[in-house]
């Protein structure tokens, strides 16, 4: 009974120390270059339901850039060097509100659950087209308000494709990843991966339009700051 | 049960079914061009209904459009079994018969193959199932040239022809269908946008396909549909399109002066062939606008449309000047045997037609 109690103390002490020694990663994503402009969606301004969710034209978000080059909508994530984990039981939410997909980019992990809502009066189609081995590409009817859809990945794939056929505006990318390390920045550019344990890791900021950056990082247990920019290279 | 090769009823049946399936490529176009191909996500049910069950309120969107697909499919295929039973029991050449079973069963397979691009998510069955749409259509004009006056008429007219023009014809024609076969890849793996200008190519006589210049153009690739990222393939399909565009348009211009020149300049047959030319000479202009209106759904759909009338027109004109020609080369062995010459006429060389 005693070298029970003695085993389960070391192991949280162990835990503890884990904890502690882990780190939060924090930084800004800045984009470097002129984005080109986004374009009007006029089928969703049309559309006799969606559209009158909308006072003004809606458009494209495909690069979300704040007045000093604040990236939004970047996935960060530990490339390489981070253990595979279990997937959370907390399951991630994709809605469909106005006719567009809420959020555009998210991130989870393999096996984790995706719930996926449709909080529109019209019917949606759900297609998923991925493209790594081991995820499958499925397409299902999702009545107006009707019961959520469960979904989960197996694999790791960066910006898998949800769609809508019926809505061809309507698009969303799910960023899969096998370990809880990552983030989606937000509007202002920042992002904050929590937990990260000691070791050397490569850390990559992929946007889905500007391309990917890689950098190598070595966390000893102290926070660190990691910013990124990525380049737009000019027009062809 | 008498049977007849001139039925005029069959012919306008065979007509109407042919215009029909020219509808049934449009409305498969515009699904193709606004890119709602999955809009219904099962086959044959329709959101869980029977398709012919499906609520009209129900038809938004892209379903509007996919859905109607659906249901003039289903009429083109009643109209060809009709048109097929129709001709097995009334028509007197038996390969005449045997075309219309033929054009039912590649209307069964034709559903089939969309039912299943549908099911198993598989763009190349997209590509097999608008080409196969596109011989669909020829196939059926060729039933309502067989079943016409015009061709009674055409089958007592020799011509002679002068080899390069048979084979040429042939290679025109052929070179037509593997463009559409081109177009239907392109469409299929949405590289139609590959190149976004022209004449030019990214502003260039040929674009660039490194991979540093293919990631600045997919950085500044901005659409409401969100294509895929253009990729190298893409680019060299879509300039491959192009240049076998150019290709027939050479070709088929050639073919119609050589025509002119070995044919007297009344004879019909010229006179197709500049039409042959100012088709082609659409379907590129079409081309060209479809890329200057960034793929407007009815500009790229009226590209289809023409293209599948420009290998039906092409297909049926070499079907009939061949067969006139082959008419007339038997008359020329006939005539020399009958004279005592022998059959060791050389190919002729001047080209009158002997109507």
């Amino acid at each position: 009974m005693k070298s029970k109690s003695t085993f389960i103390a070391a192991v949280t002490v162990c835990a503890s120390l884990q904890l502690t020694s882990a780190a939060e990663i924090t930084g800004k994503i800045i984009l470097k270059g002129t984005p080109p402009p986004e374009k009007n969606i006029d089928g969703l301004k049309n559309d006799p339901t969606c559209g009158k969710s909308y006072t003004e034209m809606p458009t494209t978000h495909f690069y979300l850039v704040g007045k000093g080059g604040e990236l939004a909508d970047t996935f960060v994530y530990i490339k390489a060097g981070a253990k595979p984990t279990d997937a959370p039981a907390t399951a991630v939410t994709l809605d469909q509100v106005g006719c567009q997909y809420q959020p555009y980019v998210f991130g989870l992990q393999t096996k984790q659950k995706l719930l996926v809502k449709n909080s529109d009066p019209v019917l949606h189609n759900i297609h998923v087209t991925p493209k790594a081995a081991g995820n499958k590409e499925s397409n299902q009817a999702q009545m107006a308000k009707g019961p959520d859809l469960n979904k989960s990945f197996d694999a790791s794939e960066i910006f898998l494709t949800f769609k809508c056929d019926v809505h061809p505006w309507m698009f969303a990318y799910a960023c899969v990843v096998d370990h809880p390390y990552y983030a989606v920045s937000g509007k202002d550019g920042t992002f904050k991966i929590a937990n990260l344990p000691p070791g050397k890791y490569t850390i990559e900021a992929a946007h889905r339009k500007a391309g990917a950056v890689s950098k190598e990082i070595t966390v000893t247990g102290d926070n660190q700051t990691v910013n990124f920019e990525i380049e737009l290279k000019p027009a062809q | 049960m008498p049977r007849s090769s001139q039925n005029p009823w069959l012919h306008g049946f065979a007509v109407l079914t042919a215009c029909a399936t020219l509808g049934l490529i449009a409305l498969g176009g515009l699904v193709t061009s606004h890119g709602v191909g999955m809009a219904v996500p099962d086959w044959p049910t329709t959101y869980g209904y029977n398709m012919f069950l499906f609520p009209i309120s129900q038809w938004v969107g892209g379903i509007f459009y996919e859905h109607t697909h659906r249901l003039m499919a289903s009429g083109v295929g009643l109209l060809t079994g009709v048109l097929a039973v129709w001709l097995w029991l009334k028509e007197s050449r038996r390969w005449v018969r045997w075309l219309g079973a033929s054009a039912f069963f590649l209307v069964v397979l034709q559903g089939i193959l969309g039912g299943l691009r549908v099911t198993l998510y598989k763009d190349e069955i997209g590509i097999f199932h608008a080409t196969l749409a596109q011989m669909f259509f020829t196939l059926l004009c060729s039933l309502a040239l067989f079943t016409s006056a015009g061709w009674r008429r055409l089958t007592k007219t020799p011509i002679q022809l002068s080899s390069r023009l048979e084979r040429g014809l042939l290679v025109a024609t052929l070179l037509i269908l593997g463009q559409l076969i081109l177009g239907a890849t392109m469409r299929h793996q949405h590289a139609g946008l590959a190149v976004p200008d022209f004449p030019l190519a990214y502003g260039k006589i040929l674009p660039p396909t490194d991979a540093k210049s293919i990631e600045a153009i997919n950085q500044h690739r901005s659409d409401v549909r969100d294509y895929k990222p253009v990729t190298a393939f893409q680019i060299v399909l879509h300039m491959t399109h192009r240049m076998v565009a150019f290709s027939v348009l050479l070709l088929v211009g050639w073919l119609a002066v050589v025509a002119r020149r070995e044919l007297r300049a009344g004879f019909g047959f010229a006179r197709w062939m500049y039409a042959w030319v100012a088709l082609i000479v659409m379907l590129a202009l079409l081309g060209a606008a479809t890329v200057w209106s960034n793929k407007a759904a009815d500009v790229a759909t009226a590209h289809v449309v023409l293209g599948a009338l420009n290998l039906a027109f092409g297909s049926l004109l070499s079907i009939a000047t061949l067969n006139c020609a082959r008419l007339a080369s038997k008359s020329v062995i006939v005539a020399s045997e009958a004279a005592g010459i022998g059959s060791s006429l050389s190919p002729a060389r001047s080209f009158v037609a002997t109507r």
